[in-house]
């Protein structure tokens, strides 16, 4: 009898760290559990001040009014970075087809203190890109970077040959300025799904 | 004089304190294979270690409800899973109360009942724990190979690739031990040498 007891104590027991330690068996990774959490609660962003790549300085508030997809990227990457930029282009091409009611604004931060102005250029060139509907901007005031990765739920670890490894995501902003939906930068129509166009 | 018996009694706390201290945790919890295959299996054996300190009237009294060992023996299967959940590493390194919560667990819930539930273990369930261990390894291992994502944000994909590669061989290396075990009856043949001889 006390075996049963010990039995279902026991059971009961790791049933509830399980549940607990996964928000109900739904989140086995950090990223997935962060995207969970955004979901449900959409976060307020730190208002940092960024530039892009003309030059021009703007706080991240001030696209409030605004859809904004967003995604953290750096000028160097050869890898993860590109396919967030192909990713950034479908969205792009589909958009300028369909002319959503709220504007959308593609936003590629760079999370590297070393990129300037010139690299961000470099880069919206890369991407054929001369219009202001794809900003690509790095934070003027390194300081404010981990407070801003923080939010975003981005971590990014230096490799040994200078190179970055990061996670990779695109983020909704909403029209009030909070982070309302993480989604996989792999599949694209699932963020034109959201917007709904 | 040096009373092995006298001072063994300290090896699990001695243990569980040279892994918490800063220089040889962060060095530990710095790679991937490191963190999962090596402090916290050391971990649940300085908790294995610690039964030295169970007074007998406590021992029997948790006899009573571990009579055939399977409360405990899950016990530590659950914790010791819930520690390989990929979260679970990245919040131990993130958050300080799950650091602590690895640090007293492991002992005190996995190590612990461990050494308190393996005598009262049939040679039937001592069996089937092993072989539950060799898939488990099996599977988690392959789960952390073919996973193209990356599981934990606090480590680069390189390493879920090791530590997948490295529960494989622990699997393959289990399960030998276990066919040799079982085919190879070492202590029969030398005994029946021992009659004849």
């Amino acid at each position: 009898m006390r075996l049963l007891i010990a039995l279902l104590a026991v059971l009961s027991f790791g049933l509830a760290t399980f549940w607990m330690g996964t928000d109900g068996l739904r989140a086995f990774t950090a990223e997935s559990a962060r995207r969970l959490a955004v979901k449900q609660r959409p976060q307020p962003i730190p208002n940092v001040l960024l530039e892009d790549q003309w030059g021009q300085h703007f706080p991240l508030q001030q696209l409030r009014g605004k859809l904004v997809l967003a995604e953290f990227i750096y000028t160097r990457c050869q890898s993860i970075c590109l396919a967030l930029g192909n990713s950034f282009q479908q969205i792009q091409r589909r958009l300028r087809a369909v002319q959503p009611k709220e504007p959308v604004l593609l936003l590629s931060i760079s999370f590297d203190p070393a990129d300037q102005g010139a690299d961000l250029a470099a880069l919206a060139r890369r991407f054929q890109q001369t219009g202001d509907d794809w900003l690509f901007a790095r934070v003027v005031n390194p300081d404010q970077l981990p407070a801003l990765l923080d939010v975003f739920g981005i971590v990014v670890v230096p490799k040994p040959d200078g190179e970055f490894d990061h996670n990779a995501a695109i983020h909704l902003i909403d029209t009030q300025g909070r982070l309302s939906a993480i989604l996989d930068y792999e599949t694209p129509e699932a963020v034109m799904e959201l917007l709904d166009v | 004089m040096f009373e092995w018996r006298y001072w063994s009694r300290w090896r699990g706390p001695v243990l569980i304190l040279l892994l918490s201290v800063p220089p040889l945790r962060t060095w530990m919890e710095s790679a991937l294979v490191t963190h999962a295959l090596v402090q916290i299996p050391l971990l649940i054996l300085a908790g294995a270690w610690l039964n030295v300190w169970v007074s007998t009237s406590w021992r029997s009294a948790l006899a009573g409800f571990n009579s055939n060992g399977i409360p405990g023996l899950l016990l530590t299967l659950e914790v010791f899973s819930f520690w390989m959940i990929p979260r679970s590493l990245d919040a131990a390194l993130n958050e300080t109360a799950m650091e602590l919560a690895k640090f007293i667990s492991l002992p005190l819930l996995a190590g612990l009942p461990l050494a308190l539930s393996v005598p009262h273990l049939s040679v039937l369930a001592r069996g089937f724990v092993l072989i539950n261990l060799v898939s488990m390894f099996a599977v988690t291992g392959w789960l952390y190979i073919s996973s193209p994502a990356r599981l934990c944000n606090n480590y680069l994909l390189f390493e879920q690739l090791a530590l997948g590669k490295a529960m494989l061989i622990l699997a393959g290396g289990l399960l030998l031990a276990l066919a040799l075990h079982l085919f190879l009856p070492l202590k029969r043949i030398r005994e029946n040498q021992g009659e004849s001889g």
